[in-house]
């Protein structure tokens, strides 16, 4: 849903420069390969848990020892980049933004709906300022 | 196959072992273990919560939408549900054969899938161990320390898993609720410059899958100590054939052999599987337990993957992995193998026969064709059956006059493989745990046992950290006496 609407955005501010978007169930190890050539990496998803409306997270690369799950961390895809490209990866942060339905067929509340209109905001500035 | 170590011959109260219903839908893993005073195993159990709240969740809704949501069902092979619904819902709109193109499309798609999903597995999941060894340095046992290791390795494993999803893109539409298959065939065939694309890697990806069985294959001869009877265990295997009993993973029909190799039962037609197969119940699982009605509970459970698929067939369609599938059965010696271990050798000769089939595929004009779907006489009940990365995944639906789903029941693989599980636990926990202490050491080789299954403990979710496993050490009392838990970022 983030990802859509702040594509049809994209398209008509050409001046943000050249954008990919990826959308995933969870993060894998070929994730690391989608952030070659890329200035800057922004991770998205809702969150149990993090302050509404949103929070910002900079990522640095850390080792994980995920091994017994199918799902990495934004952290891990950062370091297992380092490793295969034996180079620092771009600059990254995890947009966490507050959810409330988690449970299958459940529709977005509304109070998840302004939260998500307030990240979207705070994209738009990112992408116009870079900061 | 007895069920040595299922339930102690305890007073009641030490049959309260905590299982945890959780309503989401991914997997929650937990071992709980029971001891007496002298540390000696009186039983261990494996649970793991089921996707039965997705069933309902389908009722009622309009079948065209079903082959799309059940993708959710599983953030690692949401190709696996979305090709065995469509399959079933083939037989709801009638139709009997696919046209060339569609068939070709979705079992490409399928392959990608087997492809990626295997390589995630050994690479990602379980090389880490094999390489490292079971109780290596914790902070080391994972890819990125394969990566600083094995740097080789890792990349082409990253690479391999990379391939498979572009191959899912490209034939599902996209990486993530791919909407490719539909009742009836495909909404899309490939496009030239498609075929070019993934065509120009395949040929690097057939020989990086060889190398990934030379690897585990020598890993398992410079250990047969370990290797041979690791988790080992006598039982049937159930998997789809093809009609020459080749190997198949789109596509076929069911065949399951005893422990010793014979076939029992051959070419059943899947429609049929309720009337074959039967699912136990017990009261410390949620996941219940398959079995062939015939032989009943106790002698007719079986297990399903890699191992069993490997060993069911007469042999592989594809010349390198057929070469590969020789060497596997000449190794037992006339009789199958059984070691748990066995599932990554077994495994990585499913990835090279995945890899040679997409390779002969991509050069199949068909792909490229425009007839893209068929149908017949609607029928008000389908069944769907697939061979999935971790074994057989059944799809059964009944549709109601008015297009809605009024009935589905889905067996997954992790489901057929309950008590193949339980029983790899059980031989681990009697050989490396009787009258020791519980360490992380420990607790890696029950994972080890259960990782070379690749169930679903963790799948389809984004609530990082939330999916653990959980070994409980409890004494004949019932007390609490010690507890790892493994979160998914790896913390003890």
């Amino acid at each position: 849903m983030f990802v859509e609407r702040i594509q049809s955005v994209a398209l008509i501010h050409p001046e943000w420069g050249n954008m990919d978007f990826q959308t995933d169930f969870q993060l894998q190890v070929e994730h690391a390969l989608d952030l070659r050539g890329h200035s800057r990496v922004l991770f998205v998803d809702a969150s149990a848990t993090c302050p509404a409306p949103f929070s910002l997270l900079p990522l640095i690369p850390a080792k994980d020892a995920s091994f017994t799950t199918h799902s990495m961390t934004p952290q891990a895809v950062l370091h297992t980049y380092y490793e295969l490209e034996a180079d620092l990866p771009p600059p990254a942060w995890l947009l966490a933004i507050r959810g409330e339905r988690f449970e299958l067929g459940e529709t977005i509340s509304s109070s998840a709906e302004q939260y998500l209109q307030a990240a979207l905001i705070w994209v738009e500035n990112w992408l116009k300022t870079g900061k | 196959m007895s069920f040595d170590l299922e339930t102690a011959k305890l007073s009641d109260k030490l049959r309260r072992v905590a299982i945890e219903p959780v309503s989401r839908v991914e997997g929650h893993g937990k071992v709980t273990i029971l001891l007496d005073d002298d540390d000696k195993v009186h039983q261990v159990r494996l649970h793991i919560v089921e996707f039965r709240g997705f069933e309902k969740f389908i009722q009622g809704r309009p079948y065209w939408e079903v082959p799309v949501m059940v993708q959710r069902l599983c953030g690692i092979c949401p190709v696996s549900h979305h090709l065995a619904a469509s399959k079933a819902l083939d037989i709801i709109v009638g139709a009997t054969q696919l046209t060339p193109t569609a068939e070709k499309v979705r079992r490409l798609m399928h392959y990608g899938q087997i492809l990626q999903s295997h390589a995630l597995h050994f690479f990602h999941l379980s090389s880490p161990d094999l390489l490292f060894g079971f109780e290596s340095e914790v902070g080391k046992r994972n890819i990125v320390g394969v990566a600083a290791a094995y740097p080789d390795i890792a990349k082409k494993g990253v690479l391999l898993r990379k391939f498979g999803q572009e191959v899912i893109r490209i034939t599902a539409g996209k990486r993530v609720h791919g909407t490719g298959s539909i009742p009836g065939g495909v909404n899309k065939s490939l496009s030239r410059e498609d075929r070019d694309f993934l065509l120009k890697d395949a040929y690097q990806m057939v020989s990086w899958s060889r190398e990934a069985v030379h690897l585990i294959k020598q890993l398992h001869q410079q250990n047969p100590a370990l290797y041979d009877i690791f988790g080992s265990f006598r039982s049937n295997m159930m998997s789809i054939v093809a009609p020459d009993g080749g190997l198949d993973f789109y596509h076929g029909a069911l065949r399951a052999r005893d422990a010793d190799g014979k076939i029992m039962f051959d070419q059943v037609d899947y429609q049929g599987y309720a009337q074959l197969l039967s699912e136990g119940v017990k009261p410390w699982s949620y996941m219940k337990f398959p079995f062939i009605t015939a032989l009943g509970e106790e002698n007719g459970w079986y297990k399903v993957g890699p191992l069993a698929r490997v060993q069911n067939c007469n042999h592989i369609p594809t010349p390198l992995a057929d070469a590969e599938r020789n060497e596997l059965v000449a190794y037992g010696k006339g009789a199958p193998l059984h070691a748990t271990l066995a599932y990554h050798w077994a495994r990585m000769i499913e990835m090279l026969f995945a890899a040679e089939t997409i390779k002969d595929l991509l050069h199949d004009e068909d792909l490229m064709g425009d007839d893209l779907v068929v149908s017949g006489e609607h029928q008000r009940e389908g069944v769907g059956v697939i061979e999935a990365p971790r074994g057989t995944l059944i799809h059964h639906y009944r549709v109601g006059d008015d297009d809605l789903v009024t009935m589905a029941n889905l067996i997954v693989s992790t489901t057929h493989n309950n008590q193949a599980m339980n029983t790899a636990v059980r031989e681990v926990a009697k050989r490396y745990l009787d009258g020791k202490k519980l360490t992380e050491g420990l607790l890696n080789h029950i994972e080890v046992a259960i990782r070379a299954f690749d169930p679903c403990l963790s799948c389809a979710t984004h609530a990082l950290g939330k999916m653990p496993l959980e070994v409980t050490l409890q004494d004949a009392d019932g007390n609490l006496l010690d507890r790892l838990a493994k979160v998914s970022h790896g913390d003890d």
